[in-house]
């Protein structure tokens, strides 16, 4: 019963709404700096989303700004830009998916099938390790190969054939030097990711099955795979929701800003970065990030409406 | 009791996975030994495994320029630090709060955290506010306030371990004995759930480190002497010349080992990581699980 005094039930409106408060006061001021941070840091700025609506100036400050209507929305689309920034977001990530899938599930395959402790346990921290640099380093990784002046492929390109590769000046390479730097410095997460649904896997089937005469093929086709296909489409779909959204470290910092390279460098995150802190183009940065926002918050929903449909634990809320 | 099928999957998984590591790791031996080669011979020869000759030059100017990279050290560690601190304190707090399965308004809050996930202004307006309307602009805070602070994810995450690993009876008995809210937080909480706060303040502390971001958008040439590690690295990537119109005493481009500095300094930002990373490793791989599994 004395439990029972302590209890403040407010469901059952018992006590007074002095004592209620009193009571969950100190959980309130607990959450405050954390409520108050998250004000400021998340929901103040959609103040900020009419700037995509106004012809800015940083003196007058965003209130006082001008209302243009679309004009800033006519700008983006007109330019070429719109379509590259789009294209490119839109088509890294959707290959990059899918590609990380591939590689992540095969590598955590792998991974499971090792039985010696520390052979495993040096593999999973040699293949993470890139995951845990800033795409600055990994910037002066790639450089460290890539450099015109000294880079070990640049110089063993021009060892063979006597010509210097300009890496940095020529958009040709890029796709595949992104997505390889991508998956080099992903594989790891993947492999992390996949792995701990595979050890939830129960060992009794493949013993079964190898009683059965399945090879480790067969084993991997008939059971593992089978078993990791809701880990799998979740990841899927929730990446899905994502698309809009580029790695801005990896974009802006691997090609280094080089102009040339821009046409399959350039995402909506590079882009909006540019014009609001290099070409002091407000307006048209303010339009992209606006659409970027919008866009992907429709595909997030509707990616979390999916997943909740499949599997109400993986989802997102 | 293995079969000949099986010898043959692990002898081929060992091999598979061997390469990969080498291709993890290769990269940053490459970038240790860029760091201790010549620089002659590393501008006619390129960065080899390999060097026709060692040199610890750029190391030297390293230490002769220990006033620009020592105090940019130092930014790192204390924005680290600070940024880290009250990341963690802050989210524990809050999803003590929202443990509380009885709290008036409880749906209200985890929607307010929820919807962060799901949208945000987007980078113009959250860098119009934190320098029209906060003055952020080359203040250390710049460092360490904007997105980095708190996660919604992370608080969800430290919600559900307090709600399902600590047995409410704990705090009844607590209460009982006439403790206050804030003991029970205290020395109830936040005892047990160590590890899940550990693992938060971990990779948190890995993301204030590996930061150069903010510093990108917060920090301008007016706020060079607040300058962490990253930024350093990326402005010597912007701009070779940083490094000589920042040096102390006069230095001439032509005579500065630049090609190997730049590696010299960014094995200088990672040492840090590298060192710590091994003894780690486990708690980086669970909390990058943890929050992956859900966006």
């Amino acid at each position: 019963m004395a439990l029972k005094k302590k209890d403040p039930a407010p469901a059952g409106n018992k006590k007074s709404f002095g004592a209620a408060f009193l009571h969950w006061l100190p959980f309130y001021l607990m959450g405050a700096p954390g409520l108050i941070y998250i004000f400021i840091n998340n929901y103040m700025p959609l103040a900020g989303l009419q700037i995509a609506f106004k012809n800015f100036n940083f003196a007058k400050g965003m209130w006082k700004s001008p209302w243009i209507g679309f004009k800033n929305f006519e700008f983006l689309f007109k330019s070429k830009d719109a379509f590259v920034i789009i294209r490119n977001t839109l088509l890294y990530n959707i290959a990059w998916i899918l590609i990380g899938m591939v590689i992540g599930v095969g590598a955590a395959i792998l991974l499971n099938e090792i039985t010696n402790a520390v052979a495993k346990k040096f593999y999973q921290t040699a293949i993470l390790l890139p995951y845990l640099m800033s795409m600055v380093v990994i910037a002066y990784l790639v450089y460290a190969y890539l450099s015109p002046t000294s880079g070990l492929i640049t110089k063993a390109i021009e060892g063979v054939t006597g010509n210097t590769v300009q890496f940095y000046q020529q958009p040709k390479f890029w796709p595949f030097i992104l997505t390889f730097v991508h998956e080099w410095r992903g594989i790891g997460f993947g492999m992390i990711l996949y792995l701990s649904s595979l050890l939830g896997i129960d060992p009794t089937f493949y013993e079964a099955a190898s009683l059965d005469g399945a090879t480790k093929w067969q084993q991997i086709r008939l059971i593992t795979i089978p078993l990791l296909k809701p880990t799998i489409l979740m990841l899927l779909i929730l990446n899905l929701g994502q698309v809009f959204r580029s790695d801005f470290g990896l974009f802006y910092q691997v090609p280094m800003m080089q102009s040339p390279l821009f046409p399959v460098t350039q995402t909506i995150d590079t882009y909006v970065y540019r014009a609001l802190m290099q070409l002091n183009n407000v307006g048209m940065s303010a339009a992209a990030s606006f659409v970027q926002s919008v866009v992907g918050f429709i595909f997030i929903v509707t990616a979390n409406k999916i997943v909740t449909k499949l599997d109400e634990n993986s989802a997102l809320f | 009791m293995k079969s000949k099928s099986q010898k043959r999957w692990q002898l081929a998984a060992n091999v598979i996975l061997m390469i990969n590591s080498l291709l993890a790791l290769l990269p940053f031996i490459l970038l240790i030994i860029a760091s201790f080669t010549d620089e002659k011979v590393a501008m006619t020869d390129g960065f080899s495994y390999f060097p026709r000759k060692f040199s610890t030059a750029a190391f030297g100017y390293i230490i002769q320029q220990w006033a620009m990279i020592g105090r940019a050290y130092m930014m790192t560690i204390v924005v680290t630090a600070i940024g880290t601190s009250l990341s963690v304190i802050f989210t524990a707090m809050l999803a003590y709060m929202l443990s509380q399965k009885k709290l008036p308004g409880r749906k209200i809050f985890n929607f307010y955290i929820v919807f962060t996930m799901l949208f945000n202004g987007g980078v113009v307006p959250t860098y119009v506010m934190y320098v029209k309307t906060f003055h952020l602009k080359n203040t250390i805070w710049g460092l360490i306030i904007p997105n980095l602070l708190l996660s919604g994810f992370m608080i969800m995450l430290v919600r559900n371990y307090f709600e399902n690993s600590i047995p409410g009876e704990l705090y009844e008995a607590a209460r009982i004995d006439g403790a206050d809210e804030f003991y029970n937080f205290f020395h109830i909480a936040l005892p047990l759930s160590v590890p899940i706060l550990a693992t938060s303040g971990l990779m948190t502390g890995l993301s204030y480190w590996n930061d150069w971001t903010n510093g990108l958008y917060y920090l301008d040439a007016k706020g060079k002497q607040l300058y962490t590690i990253q930024n350093i690295l990326n402005n010597i990537n912007e701009n070779i010349q940083f490094l000589a119109s920042n040096a102390t005493g006069g230095i001439n481009i032509g005579d500065l080992p630049t090609t190997t500095v730049r590696m010299a300094i960014a094995f200088v930002g990672i040492l840090p990581v590298l060192i710590i990373y091994p003894f780690f490793q486990k708690y980086f791989a669970k909390g990058l699980a943890m929050g992956a599994v859900k966006g």
